[in-house]
């Protein structure tokens, strides 16, 4: 009976697809999950460091709530506004819930184990986040609502400002790696997480996560004291809720890709006994929730940006500081002969 | 089926999945709501005022700006890409070209920014 299941499963053009699909499942579902419960999480954290209580009557510490929010917006009326364009209007909350799961296909859990361990992964991941920008432009536009077009444009530019400083920090890890595989990154980080080395950049990449994702302090896409809740301003249901959990599904990813080129993805912090004894997936775990522990503590801390500092700040800030430390390690890795030597066969 | 190709089936199924579970969600919320549009309710929401006119109008042309500027560095970034990993075989060449090429996109950078084309007022 074992014997035909694993032959079907690693021997058939349907056994691989199954599998693969099971893997996809499993890295899903844990996904879906903890984006449920990072909104719970956020109104938590949030609530305990401004002295509140936050959620705490759908079940014992509020922990129900999550799925009460659900369901709420489940049953709700998926309003469409006269002048939308309609199919637009509900293919943008679609296409960004989609893109923001469809990134963790490239993600590695532990040594060599991802559902595509493709060998550029990078620059999937990156190709998948720039993507993202679309569903807002086009929920923006098809909303036909002023709001909602403001907050579109809005969104759309800082999220392209940002995204050119995240590319140029990017590279500058892979200059240290020598291999656009997401495995090899990590791997790359066995004596020393590039947190370290890279420190400036590791802030910069955060910073610049922080306004990719449209978080506090950047959330001006969303504004509500000027333009009421920014490009999604006409969504209700679950339209709404997947613009909403598309934001957290992707600040989950940005964690992850911080986690991974930063802070040495499922690797423990020192390679010895009582460490190694935890399994690599909890280890990204654990880094993943740090990471999202912090967009939530920033949000708690800080107030929001203007439009033009956030402008100044990713075109005349970090593009060249970024573009000077991209240059200044090549340099250096040129100048002392630590290039590494893989990658290219 | 090549190894390289074969690499990348698991996306497709990943991403076939994904369609699936956000299709559903929508089309789910779609069925179990209880939809009853009337004219009021589906108007553009402008703050209680009826809505103006169409809200697809001239928007500030720095928005274009700072779309054009993203082409110009995200290609660059897209050049730096297979630039940062093959450096250790195209040496000091490889690395000196890059360099006149980043410094020319520097002087372009540098003559935007005096220009004010960063600057929001």
């Amino acid at each position: 009976m074992i014997a035909t299941l694993s032959n079907f499963l690693f021997h058939t053009m349907l056994g691989h697809v199954v599998l693969v699909a099971l893997e996809t499942l499993a890295v899903l579902v844990p996904l879906l999950l903890g984006v449920a419960y990072l909104t719970l999480a956020e109104r938590k954290v949030m609530a305990a460091m401004q002295l509140r209580k936050g959620p705490n009557v759908n079940g014992p510490f509020g922990v129900l709530q999550a799925f009460a929010d659900a369901i709420k917006m489940l049953t709700k009326e998926t309003v469409i506004p006269s002048g939308a364009n309609r199919f637009l209007f509900l293919f943008a909350p679609f296409l960004t819930f989609s893109l923001a799961m469809v990134a963790w296909a490239v993600i590695p859990t532990g040594n060599g184990i991802a559902v595509a361990d493709i060998n550029v992964g990078v620059l999937y991941l990156l190709a998948i986040s720039s993507l993202g920008v679309y569903g807002i432009l086009i929920a923006g536009w098809a909303s036909n609502s002023k709001y909602a077009f403001l907050g579109g444009l809005r969104s759309a530019a800082q999220m392209v400002s940002y995204e050119v400083s995240i590319g140029l920090i990017i590279v500058s890890v892979l200059l240290a790696v020598g291999s656009l595989n997401l495995n090899d990154i990590v791997l790359a980080q066995r004596h020393v997480w590039f947190c370290l080395p890279m420190f400036p950049m590791f802030i910069l990449f955060f910073i610049s996560a922080l306004a990719e994702t449209n978080r506090a302090p950047f959330d001006l896409p969303e504004g509500e004291s000027e333009l009421v809740a920014g490009f999604f301003v006409e969504y209700s249901a679950l339209a709404f809720g997947l613009f909403f959990l598309g934001e957290y599904a992707n600040m989950f990813l940005m964690s992850g890709m911080t986690s991974i080129l930063f802070l040495g993805g499922w690797l423990p912090p020192v390679g010895i006994a009582p460490f190694t004894w935890i399994p690599g997936p909890i280890w990204l775990i654990v880094k993943i929730l740090f990471c999202l522990f912090c967009f939530i503590w920033v949000r708690a801390t800080f107030p929001r940006y203007r439009y033009d500092q956030l402008m100044r700040l990713g075109w005349k800030v970090f593009l060249p500081l970024s573009l000077a430390w991209m240059i200044g390690t090549a340099g250096f890795l040129m100048a002392t002969g630590l290039l590494p030597h893989q990658g290219v066969s | 089926m090549h190894d390289v190709i074969a690499s990348y089936f698991p996306v497709l199924v990943f991403g076939v999945i994904a369609v699936g579970i956000a299709g559903a969600m929508l089309g789910g919320s779609l069925l179990a709501g209880h939809q009853k549009p009337y004219a009021e309710k589906t108007s553009a929401y402008e703050c209680g005022f009826e809505a103006f006119d169409d809200a697809r109008r001239r928007f500030d042309v720095r928005f274009y700006l700072v779309a054009i500027l993203f082409i110009i560095f995200d290609l660059e970034v897209a050049f730096l890409f297979p630039w940062a990993v093959s450096l250790s075989h195209v040496g000091l060449f490889g690395f000196l070209s890059m360099l006149g090429f980043l410094g020319m996109l520097t002087v372009g950078f540098i003559y935007e920014w005096c220009k004010g084309a960063l600057d929001w007022d």
